[in-house]
């Protein structure tokens, strides 16, 4: 497979960036997206270029460092995918193909297709814990949690805290993020202790840091690569208005 | 000559720890303030340890290579976490996952520290329930467990396939927790390049900046290393991309001594390659063995059928045929050495690599007819997508393929007793030690292990160190600081201008990993093992020589991140094949061909290798000084999994 590419290149978090022009040829429909740009980064180096910055770890869908959109959707327009298990195969129909980053006011690119998201490390440093300590905790049987919410905790629980949802949303929120924690620690019985008090540290924390708020538009959901409910949201309101 | 004292307590074994932690010495609440450490690495066993200092009120500078200690390579662990705790009343005790985890090891681990670990295994679920890990559970609302890999209990804790990922976030929001209250000061981004020793204490750390290239040097009064396993020595592992030896290599070059690094684990259950650009491989989950069924056909005419139209009396289930009581759950390197055997004897399928067709089948159809598929969903969902996305093809219908790949090194960093490192003031945890896994490691015991170290041993051994030592003063104008931040500057200066640039560092990781791969993976031999050495001699030569990093050096470089760690791994694999090459027997993971049974069964050599081989290095290279392993408890046995 053949492909032309658009490939958003900035040098620093002060420069303009622009979009580049790459072609890349004789692509297997195996390889994954993210292979296809290590094979164009073997032929820059080739040329003496510097490579193209873009972050990436698992390769699994589970870390949550790969993060870049592609023809306009982040993480690419296949469903419940996160970037580094999207495969060319998937990209038959195309052979021109966007890559920028994760574009939000609260994510600043650093270079290139890698951008800053320790935003959401204080959003999680905020409140997005149990305040137990190591030592503390009662026989794990003490306390049976009904099944369901258990699962349901875990749905929550499975975000990958990858910053897609605030990329496609108009308001560059991050509500679903922050929901699902919320979510998560609410279904458990040692969770719901603090709950209230939880939802409105994190959800200060997340305006203090420039993110929006959640105007319905739901586009969250559709690019989430966990399949994160926009329920969460619902839910989380409930929990942070006065009590 | 060097000597090594494990400082194992003595008495019997159940007493052992209780009577050690009442001898460590502690430090009052209102003095741990003044107390500063560093903790490099952020995955389980690092970000565990940060929280509970930071809990006990000590300050912590902790450092990791990820953008955020969330996506740490622990993430990745599907499968679960053992404990004895005996819930399902099959006959678990502590002493049993003692027992298990001895002689998984085939015999070469401390008695001392394997104990330890399974009484703390209990502990670990504790704290993880208390913060909130989503473990699966019964209709009853009880915690449920499952069997894995060759176990004959059900102590396994897991969260569906996510179990890393839901014990990493615990961990993760305990530390993040500590970095609220100020306790902990996080550094992402960043990798450790050189270690600092003043007066032959470890006190401090050279890193750099990832993003702007900026070479710094950080000081404390000790260094933890939580920096995981090196698998990725090998090019293609189930590791992420970024995981490298590089921070433990930096200490073995200062005097901390290296144990085992020839033991490595190539797990059974991976997805095949496909190709010569492919860049890891993905780890299917252990669990699947459970209800799935491994065979090959017997007939190399039928390698290229559509495994559908292979008659029953067609497949051959090798592993229930040659090992009938333990069959598909049999130990990794046992499952991995057959599925090799099969190929290697033309019976593999699937996409061929170099000639050879690498994979076997794990096909779910007799658990599907007889549970149903909803049944087999809700154990195995998520596995099952992961599988269909990568490969396109659905496993539901049409059964998975699988190969071995390299997922865990159980060699690392050698530590007493107390986790400390043979350089005063440096501790190793988790994956980045060699302790509790001898040759071997069981299912669901890495996570354990790295959270045993982290909230419980480590945090108690370190105060210890800290209280019996008194440090003097050093800031970043003390000249041993300011020479390993030359020595660190000097050698990104030698990887951006070698004299003749030609060939990218994934060209030299290939290389390396390739030969690691032949010569010192499933099966090692003499002849190959020395030739392997000469090879990677002349690999580091040309490396030195070869090496283009574009870009520039201070700036966000990826390509200068990554040459630094394969100049390391090309360092590394030399090691691993000497190390190999000494280790004149067969054990758990390591298979010298020579000492083999007829049955393809490793042949242990008691009386001349029981033994943990560490290496010292110093000018002159590498020389092996031997820890002795005795056995009060267990009797060392053959291991038979007939
Ligand atoms: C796919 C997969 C599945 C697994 N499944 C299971 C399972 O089901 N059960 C089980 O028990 N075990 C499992 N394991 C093994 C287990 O996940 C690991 O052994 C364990 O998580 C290692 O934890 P760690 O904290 O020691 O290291 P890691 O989680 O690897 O963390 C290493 C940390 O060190 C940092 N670091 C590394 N080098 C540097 C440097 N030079 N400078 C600064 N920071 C650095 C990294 O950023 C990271 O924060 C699995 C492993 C793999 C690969
Ligand atoms: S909610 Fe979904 S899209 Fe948002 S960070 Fe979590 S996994 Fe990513
Ligand atoms: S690289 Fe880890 S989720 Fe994509």
């Amino acid at each position: 497979m053949n492909f032309t590419l658009h490939i958003w290149r900035q040098q620093n978090s002060q420069s303009k960036g622009s979009f580049q022009t790459y072609k890349v040829d004789n692509i297997d429909s195996d390889t994954s997206f993210l292979e296809m740009l290590d094979q164009l980064n073997e032929s820059l180096i080739a040329d003496g270029e510097d490579c193209i910055v873009f972050d990436h770890d698992c390769r699994e869908g589970i870390c949550g460092a790969c993060s870049l959109v592609i023809n306009g959707y982040p993480h690419g327009q296949k469903n419940a995918t996160s970037t580094c298990q999207l495969y060319m195969r998937d990209y038959s129909e195309q052979n021109e193909i966007w890559v920028e980053p994760f574009r939000a006011k609260s994510f600043g690119t650093i270079k290139d297709l890698s951008v800053y998201r320790d935003a959401f490390d204080r959003i999680i440093q905020a409140g997005g814990f149990i305040s137990s300590k190591t030592g503390s905790s009662p026989e794990a049987n003490t306390f049976p949690v009904n099944k369901s919410d258990a699962d349901s905790a875990f749905d929550s629980a499975t975000c990958i805290g990858c910053g897609a949802c605030v990329a496609v949303c108009p308001n560059s929120s991050a509500s679903l993020f922050v929901a699902a924690k919320i979510n998560h620690f609410d279904k458990l019985p040692q969770g719901k202790i603090e709950s209230h008090k939880r939802a409105k540290l994190m959800v200060d924390k997340m305006e203090e840091e420039g993110f929006g708020s959640c105007s319905n538009h739901r586009h969250c959901e559709a690019v989430c690569p966990q399949g994160i409910d926009l329920s969460n949201i619902t839910k989380m309101n409930s929990l942070i208005k006065p009590y | 000559m060097h000597n090594l004292n494990s400082k194992e307590p003595t008495g019997s074994i159940e007493g052992r720890w209780d009577k050690h932690q009442f001898d460590l010495k502690l430090i009052a609440p209102q003095n741990r303030e003044k107390y500063n450490i560093i903790v490099v690495g952020t995955g389980l066993a690092g970000a565990s340890l940060c929280a509970t200092l930071g809990e006990a009120g000590f300050n912590v500078k902790s450092f990791c290579y990820n953008d955020s200690p969330r996506r740490a390579h622990s993430i990745a662990a599907q499968g679960g976490i053992n404990a004895s705790k005996n819930y399902k009343n099959d006959g678990d005790s502590v002493w049993r996952l003692f027992y298990d985890t001895i002689k998984g090891g085939d015999f070469r681990s401390r008695e001392s520290n394997v104990y330890r670990l399974a009484q703390l295994s209990n502990n670990i679920i504790d704290q993880a329930v208390s913060q909130g890990v989503p473990f699966a559970r019964e209709y009853s609302g009880y915690l449920a467990n499952r069997s894995f890999g060759g176990a004959q209990v059900s102590r396994t804790f897991y969260a569906r396939g996510q179990t890393g990922q839901q014990l990493l976030l615990g961990s993760y929001s305990a530390m993040s927790k500590e970095v609220a209250s100020g306790r902990v000061k996080h550094y992402s981004r960043s990798e450790m390049l050189e270690l600092i020793i003043v007066k032959d204490k470890a006190r401090g750390i050279v890193v750099r900046d990832l993003v702007t290239g900026k070479i710094d040097s950080h000081t404390a009064d000790c260094v933890v290393l939580c920096t995981g396993g090196y698998s990725n020595v090998f090019y293609l592992s189930t590791n992420a991309k970024g995981c490298n030896t590089s921070a433990g290599w930096r200490a073995y070059k200062k005097g901390a001594m290296f144990a085992n690094p020839s033991f490595t684990q190539i797990h059974p259950t991976c997805i095949p390659p496909t190709g010569e650009n492919q860049s890891k491989l993905t780890l299917m989950s252990e669990s699947l063995r459970n209800d799935g069924r491994i065979w090959a056909p017997k007939n190399e005419k039928d390698c290229s059928k559509d495994p559908r139209e292979i008659k029953e009396e067609d497949r051959d289930y090798f592993l229930e045929r040659m090992y009938p009581s333990f069959a598909n759950l049999v130990p990794r390197d046992i499952a991995s050495r057959a599925v090799k055997s099969i190929c290697d004897n033309g019976r593999g399928v699937g996409t061929e690599i170099d000639g050879q067709k690498l994979g076997v089948y794990l096909d779910f159809s007799t658990i599907i007819d007889k549970d149903g598929e909803s049944k087999v969903k809700s154990s195995y969902g998520n596995l099952f997508d992961m599988y269909e996305s990568i490969t396109g093809e659905n496993p539901y219908k049409v059964p998975m393929k699988i190969y071995p790949a390299p997922h865990y090194t159980m060699g690392g960093l050698w530590v007493d007793y107390n986790l400390m490192t043979t350089i005063d003031g440096l501790f190793a945890t988790g994956e980045s030690n060699f302790s509790d896994h001898g040759s071997n490691r069981l299912g669901a015991s890495a996570l354990m292990q790295g959270l045993a170290d982290g909230y419980f041993i480590a945090p108690r051994t370190v105060i210890d160190y800290l209280a019996s030592v008194d440090f003097e003063t050093i800031d970043s104008t003390n000249p041993e600081v300011l020479s390993a931040v030359k020595s660190a500057e000097h050698r990104i200066s030698k990887l951006m201008n070698a004299p003749d640039p030609i060939h990218s560092p994934d060209y030299f990781h290939k290389k390396i990993g390739r030969i690691l791969w032949n010569c010192c993976g499933m099966s090692r031999e003499k002849d190959s093992l020395e030739r392997a050495i000469e090879e990677i001699k002349s690999l580091e030569l040309l490396f030195w020589k070869n090496i283009k990093v574009t870009g520039v050096d201070d700036d966000f470089n990826q390509t200068l991140e990554r040459a630094g760690r394969v100049a390391d791994f090309i360092e590394l694999g030399q090691l691993m094949c000497l190390d190999a090459l000494a280790r004149e027997e067969s054990c758990g993971a390591h298979s010298r061909v020579e000492y083999l049974s007829e049955s393809g069964e490793a042949k242990r050599d008691d009386k001349n290798y029981s033994h943990v081989s560490a290496w010292h290095y110093d000018e002159s290279g590498p020389t092996i000084i031997k820890e002795a392993l005795s056995f009060e408890y267990i009797k060392p046995s053959e291991r038979n999994y007939k």
